[in-house]
């Protein structure tokens, strides 16, 4: 059967494809001035440069190293946490409140009161992220828990599992696949408030601070590469996410 | 190993769904090495009937126990409908069979000999290492029915066990079920709404009324086993089978009568 035009194993390359060549006509017809905003085949080019100079591995790392300590800490406090919670309702309900209404806050309105506490730190940059990565871990972990099959519960009891084995057999197992997606949204979190924190909280490296610092002298082709930088950082993550789900929650939508 | 003495004695069972009464002291002696047929109205609480006497369900008031022994000390095993959400989709087939042995502590060599058992009392020809999501419904159902049978159960509750099975899967697991039955003698509860499979695994048929749920009727069906599909169109099949829809019949008429 003819599926068109395009072999299908290409179609994903065709969004792409059009966006830059979108971008190559906005800068080729003047439409947009090349002040702020370079050809795509300069800026790629930049970015091969800087990557391969090295300038951007270190930025690049220095953000990636700050996201994955901030998720670090928010999988070590939410996971835990988060099971607990989930494990007595009663519990649950009565802070529930207090998760929804700080999961629903923008952390970025908190930076000021996390410089008042930590100064301009490093250190200040990772807490802020952690803070609103934990919330998303430990609020997916707890609706894993008590979403959990209520038969696999009754199963585990009629063969005779004590409430901890219950809890470590079943409980445990069936949070997972929720616990997974509360571990993908949190990491993304955490790249967010980390590039942000990067921007504002005095900082020497980051692809945060590098945006920004671009923007100020307007050295738009790094500006540019930089942003791409970040989104490709941002969606390897995703897709390394995507994979360990795959493999560890192996059953997860088919069971 | 005949149907024999009580082994489950029911006594005073009571339960009320908000104001409206289940049961209301129910009565009910079930025999030792017998396979027991739960069949009932609908809605008159034939799976609550069994997940109270197993323990899943609590009761308002009466009595349950096994031998004069309470639950706690009575080794039970519990066939759910729905075999998808029994089973524990993490461990493999096999684990799951393996699973309540290594809960009572047994060794690794106990589970796995348990196990071979298991594997060749019920002709297994699929591969156990297998995850349950990976094997269809009837093989799913049939490891759940493994792994509750596994630790040697005093007792075997089966909720409904084949309603989501093919008619095919269904014929095969009855007749290994039955095989079970006649190796081990292991008492069976057998919740259906199968009238056929009903009568035909069964040595009693209880036949329950409408809410208020009471006995209507117990039927005995003493048909010599292996039964096989000649067994169904045997006269004294049909004439139990006959009895026991005129029972249900009854039953769900003087409901009518009363709505």
């Amino acid at each position: 059967m003819r599926s068109g035009v395009i072999s299908p194993r290409w179609l994903p390359l065709v969004g792409p494809a059009v966006l830059l060549g979108v971008w190559a006509l906005l800068v080729a017809t003047k439409a947009v001035s090349p002040i702020l905003l370079p050809g795509p085949g300069v800026t790629l080019q930049h970015l091969w440069t800087v990557t391969v100079g090295g300038s951007m591995a270190v930025d690049f790392g220095a953000t990636l190293l700050r996201t994955g300590q901030a998720f670090a800490i928010a999988t070590v406090i939410g996971v835990p946490l988060g099971v607990a919670l989930g494990s007595s309702e009663p519990l649950y309900r009565s802070v529930e409140f207090l998760i929804d209404f700080f999961r629903s806050t923008p952390s970025s309105a908190l930076i000021p009161l996390f410089m008042l506490f930590f100064g301009i730190t490093d250190f200040n940059k990772v807490a802020i992220a952690a803070f609103a990565a934990v919330l998303v871990v430990m609020f997916n972990s707890a609706y894993g828990v008590m979403n959990a099959k209520r038969t696999r519960i009754m199963a585990a009891h009629v063969m005779g599992a004590s409430r901890w084995q219950t809890f470590r057999d079943v409980l445990l197992w069936e949070s997972l696949p929720q616990t997974f997606i509360g571990l993908r949204s949190g990491i993304s979190l955490a790249l967010v408030i980390v590039v942000v924190a990067e921007m504002f909280i005095g900082s020497e490296n980051g692809l945060g601070h590098r945006i920004i610092n671009s923007q100020q002298v307007l050295n738009v082709k790094d500006m540019y590469a930089s942003i791409l930088a970040a989104g490709v950082l941002g969606y390897l993550l995703n897709v390394l996410f995507l994979l360990l789900d795959k493999r560890v929650v192996h059953w997860s939508g088919r069971a | 190993m005949s149907p024999g003495t009580t082994q489950i004695t029911i006594r005073g069972l009571s339960k009320k769904f908000g104001a409206a009464p289940l049961y209301r002291d129910f009565d009910l002696d079930i025999a030792r090495h017998s396979i027991v047929s739960v069949f009932g109205p609908n809605g008159c609480g034939k799976s609550t009937l069994i997940n109270m006497v197993a323990g899943l369900m609590p009761f308002d008031r009466g009595e349950v126990l096994f031998d004069g022994k309470t639950l706690r000390e009575t080794r039970i095993g519990y066939v759910f409908q729905n075999y998808r959400d029994a089973l524990f989709p993490w461990r493999r087939a096999i684990d799951n069979i393996r699973y309540p042995l290594k809960l009572a502590g047994q060794s690794v060599q106990e589970v796995e000999r348990r196990v071979e058992q298991l594997v060749d009392s019920f002709q297994v020809t699929f591969d156990l290492n297998r995850y349950p999501y990976e094997l269809s419904g009837g093989q799913q159902q049939l490891v759940s029915i493994m792994r509750a049978l596994a630790p040697q159960p005093e007792v075997l509750f089966l909720d409904e066990p084949f309603s989501a099975l093919d008619y095919e899967m269904t014929l095969f697991i009855r007749d290994r079920l039955q095989q079970v039955f006649i190796e081990t003698g292991t008492t069976m509860v057998l919740v259906s709404h199968d009238l056929e499979e009903a009568v035909w695994l069964a040595d009693t048929i209880v036949l329950l009324t409408r809410r208020p749920t009471q006995v209507a009727e117990v039927l005995t069906f003493d048909a010599p086993r292996p039964r096989d599909i000649a067994s169904l169109t045997e006269p004294a099949f049909l004439h139990t089978k006959a009895r026991a829809l005129e029972v249900f019949q009854r039953e769900v008429r003087k409901a009518e009568g009363q709505a």
